[in-house]
C-alpha cells in the first residue's frame, strides 16, 4: 500500500476546483450556527427519548399522593412532580419517545406513499395524473388541524388512529410537491436523451428522475415534522391521541392544565418540550433548504 | 378573466363533493354500528326507524350518500345525539363566535405581520430583520394551545387582568372583549409567523429587481420606492392573508378548547367527547365549505389584483 503524497501544485488545483454538490451543502451547513445548534439540540432530544428507560430516575407511571405537584428543584425530583405525584423528568423523557414516534411516523409514511403517488402521477401524466391529483385536492378542502381532528374524532382515541389521521394529512402534501418536481424534471433534456438512448421507464425513473426529485421532497418532508409534532401532541391534548396513563407531552399538558392555579411552572414544561423540539426541527429544515438551494 | 373565474368555480365543485364524501364516510369510520354512531342509546324503535330511513342505512352506500347529500343541500345536518337539537342551529351559533375570533386574530396577525415583514425587508440584515426572523420562527413553531395556557398563567392566574374562560356565561360587550383578548393573541401567533416570513421574502424579491434600482437611480424618495415595492408585492401578500384567515377558522379548535370559547372548535371538541357524530359531521362540513369558498375568493381576488395570473 503506497502512501500517496499530494504535490504542492496538486493541492492548489484542489483548492480552486469546484466542490461537489454534497460537499458544498456540508460546507454551507458547517458555517450556519443556527442550524448547527438546532441539529445538536435535536440529537440531544432524540437521544434522551431513545435512552429514556436508562436515563429516567423513576417509573414514569408510579405516583405518590403525598408528593403531588412538587415544584421544580424539589429534593429528589429535579423537575418536580405532576398532579398524581409522578416524577416530571421521567415522564418528560418517556413522553418524548411517544411524541416523537407519533409525529415522525406519519411524516415518514407521507414521504414514502406521497413520493410514490406523486412521481407516478407526474411521470405517467394524463388520466392517472388527473385522478391522483384531484383526489389529493379533496384533502386540501380542510385545514390540516381540522382534518386531523375530524378523522381522529371519528376513529376514536389511541396511537394507531393518530398515526392514520396524521398520515392522511401528510400524504397529499407530499404528493403535490413530488408531482410538481417530477413534472419539472421530466421535461428536462437529459431525460429525453436517456429515453432516446433506449433507457426503459424503470431505469429512467430510478437513475435519472428519483435522484433529482428526492432532495426537494425530503426537504419539504422535513419542514412538515414541526407541524406533525404540534398536531400529534395537539391530538393527545384533546384526548384523541395516546391514552392515559402513558406519558406523552400533549397529554401531560392536558392533565396538568387544571393545576396551573397551584403550580405555574410544572404545567408549562411539557408544552415547552413540544415548542423546543418543533422549533429545532424548523430551524434545521430551514438551514437544510438554504444549504441545498431549494426554493420553497 | 371571467372565463378563468368560471373555470375556477367549476373546479371547486368536485372538491366540495369530495369533502362531503369524507364527511359522509365519518359515520362508517366510527367504530361500531352506524346507527349507534348517529343515535342516542335510549332512542325508541320509531326514532331508530326514522333515522334509518333518513340515512337510508338499508340501501347501498352510494344511494345512502346521495340521500344524505340531498338533505344536507337543504340545510338538514341531522340531529345532535346529546341535545337532540338540529345540528344546523348549534353550528350556526358556534360559527358566529368562531368567525369573530378568526377575524380578530387575523387582523392582529395581518397588521403586525405585514408591518414586521416589510420593515425587515427594508432593513435586511439589521437587528430589526433578525428580530422579525426570530418572531417568524417562534410563530410557526409554537404549539398555540400551549401558548394559550401560558397566557392564562400570566394574565389570568398571576396578574388577574383577564378571564381565562367562560365567555358563554358572561354577557355584555366589555365582557366579550375581555374574553376574546387572550384567545386572539394565542391564535394570532401562527399566522403572524407565516405572514411575516412571506411578506419579508416577497418584498425582498421585489427590492432585488432592476426596476427598483432604476427608481432609486432616478432619485425617487425612499417613501415612493416603498410604495412601488408594496404595490408589486401585493398579490403575494393578499394570498397569504386570505389563506391564513381560512386556516384560522378551522384551526382554532385547540385554542377554543383551551379557553372554552363557544365556537365551532369548542362544539367539535364537545361532539368528539360525547361521540356525537352528527354534530362532528355538521361542523366539519360547514368549516370545509367555508374554507373552499374562501380559497376560491382569494384566487379570484388575486386575478383582479394581478391579471397576468388568469392568462396562464
Amino acid at each position: 500500500m503506497a502512501i500517496t503524497t499530494a504535490l504542492p501544485d496538486e493541492l492548489a488545483a484542489r483548492a480552486t476546483a469546484p466542490m461537489s454538490y454534497g460537499k458544498t451543502v456540508a460546507w454551507r451547513l458547517a458555517r450556519d450556527p443556527a442550524t448547527l445548534v438546532a441539529g445538536a439540540v435535536l440529537v440531544l432530544i432524540v437521544l434522551s427519548a431513545v435512552l429514556a428507560p436508562w436515563l429516567a430516575p423513576y417509573d414514569p407511571n408510579a405516583g405518590s399522593i403525598r408528593l403531588r405537584l412538587a415544584p421544580v428543584g424539589a429534593p429528589a425530583h429535579l423537575l418536580g412532580t405532576d398532579e398524581q405525584g409522578r416524577d416530571m423528568l421521567s415522564r418528560l423523557l418517556w413522553g418524548g419517545r411517544m411524541t416523537l414516534v407519533a409525529a415522525l411516523t406519519p411524516v415518514v409514511i407521507g414521504f414514502v406513499l406521497g413520493t410514490g403517488l406523486g412521481v407516478l402521477a407526474g411521470y405517467v401524466g394524463g388520466l392517472t395524473n388527473t385522478l391522483v391529483m384531484r383526489t389529493m385536492d379533496i384533502f386540501y378542502a380542510f385545514p390540516a388541524v381540522l382534518l386531523a381532528i375530524a378523522i381522529s374524532g371519528a376513529l376514536g382515541p389511541g396511537l394507531p388512529n393518530t398515526l392514520i389521521s396524521l398520515s392522511i394529512v401528510f400524504v397529499p402534501r407530499v404528493v403535490r410537491v413530488a408531482e410538481s418536481a417530477t413534472v419539472q424534471v421530466k421535461s428536462l433534456e437529459y431525460i429525453a436523451a436517456a429515453r432516446a438512448s433506449g433507457a426503459g421507464v424503470r431505469a429512467i425513473v430510478r437513475h435519472h428522475l428519483l435522484a433529482n426529485v428526492l432532495g426537494p421532497i425530503l426537504v419539504f418532508a422535513s419542514t412538515q415534522v414541526s407541524l406533525s409534532i404540534i398536531l400529534a401532541a395537539g391530538l393527545s391534548f384533546l384526548g384523541l391521541g395516546v391514552t392515559p396513563p402513558a406519558a406523552e407531552w400533549g397529554l401531560m399538558l392536558n392533565t396538568l392544565r387544571q393545576s396551573i392555579y397551584v403550580n405555574a411552572v410544572v404545567p408549562a414544561l411539557p408544552g415547552l418540550a413540544i415548542f423546543v423540539t418543533s422549533m429545532a426541527f424548523n430551524l434545521l429544515s430551514d438551514g437544510l433548504r438554504d444549504a441545498m438551494e431549494i426554493r420553497a | 378573466m371571467w372565463a378563468y373565474a368560471g373555470r375556477r368555480l367549476l373546479l371547486a365543485i368536485p372538491t366540495l363533493l369530495g369533502a362531503s364524501i369524507i364527511v359522509f364516510a365519518m359515520v362508517h369510520l366510527a367504530p361500531g354500528d352506524p346507527i349507534a354512531a348517529v343515535m342516542p342509546a335510549e332512542s325508541s324503535q320509531a326514532e331508530i326507524e326514522a333515522t334509518k330511513r333518513a340515512y337510508g342505512f338499508d340501501k347501498p352506500l352510494p344511494v345512502q350518500y346521495l340521500v344524505w347529500l340531498g338533505r344536507v343541500a337543504q340545510g338538514d345536518l341531522g340531529k345532535s345525539i346529546a341535545t337532540r337539537r338540529a345540528v344546523i342551529l348549534d353550528v350556526r351559533d358556534a360559527l358566529a363566535n368562531s368567525l369573530v375570533l378568526a377575524l380578530s386574530s387575523s387582523l392582529l396577525a395581518f397588521v403586525l405581520g405585514v408591518a414586521l415583514g416589510l420593515l425587515a425587508a427594508f432593513r435586511q440584515g439589521r437587528a430589526l430583520d433578525k428580530l422579525a426572523s426570530a418572531i417568524a420562527v417562534v410563530g410557526v413553531s409554537v404549539p398555540h394551545y400551549w401558548a394559550g395556557i401560558i397566557l392564562i398563567i400570566i394574565f389570568s392566574v398571576q396578574l388577574n387582568w383577564l378571564p381565562a374562560m367562560g365567555a358563554a356565561n358572561d354577557p355584555g360587550v366589555l365582557a366579550y372583549l375581555r374574553h376574546i383578548t387572550l384567545p386572539t393573541v394565542a391564535l394570532a401567533l401562527i399566522p403572524l409567523g407565516v405572514i411575516t416570513r412571506v411578506v419579508r421574502s416577497a418584498a425582498l424579491d421585489i427590492l432585488n429587481q432592476e426596476f427598483v434600482l432604476a427608481l432609486r437611480a432616478k432619485g425617487l424618495a425612499a417613501r415612493r420606492v416603498f410604495a412601488h415595492v408594496v404595490k408589486n408585492a401585493a398579490p403575494q401578500i393578499l394570498t397569504v392573508l386570505g389563506l391564513q384567515f381560512g386556516f384560522q377558522l378551522g384551526g382554532s379548535v385547540l385554542v377554543e378548547a383551551v379557553f372554552s370559547w363557544p365556537g365551532t372548535g369548542y362544539l367539535l371538541n364537545l361532539a368528539i367527547f360525547q361521540r356525537d357524530i352528527p354534530v362532528l359531521q355538521g361542523v366539519i362540513l360547514v368549516l370545509a365549505t367555508f374554507f373552499v369558498l374562501l380559497n376560491l375568493a382569494v384566487d379570484l381576488l388575486q386575478t383582479v389584483v394581478d391579471p397576468r395570473i388568469a392568462r396562464h
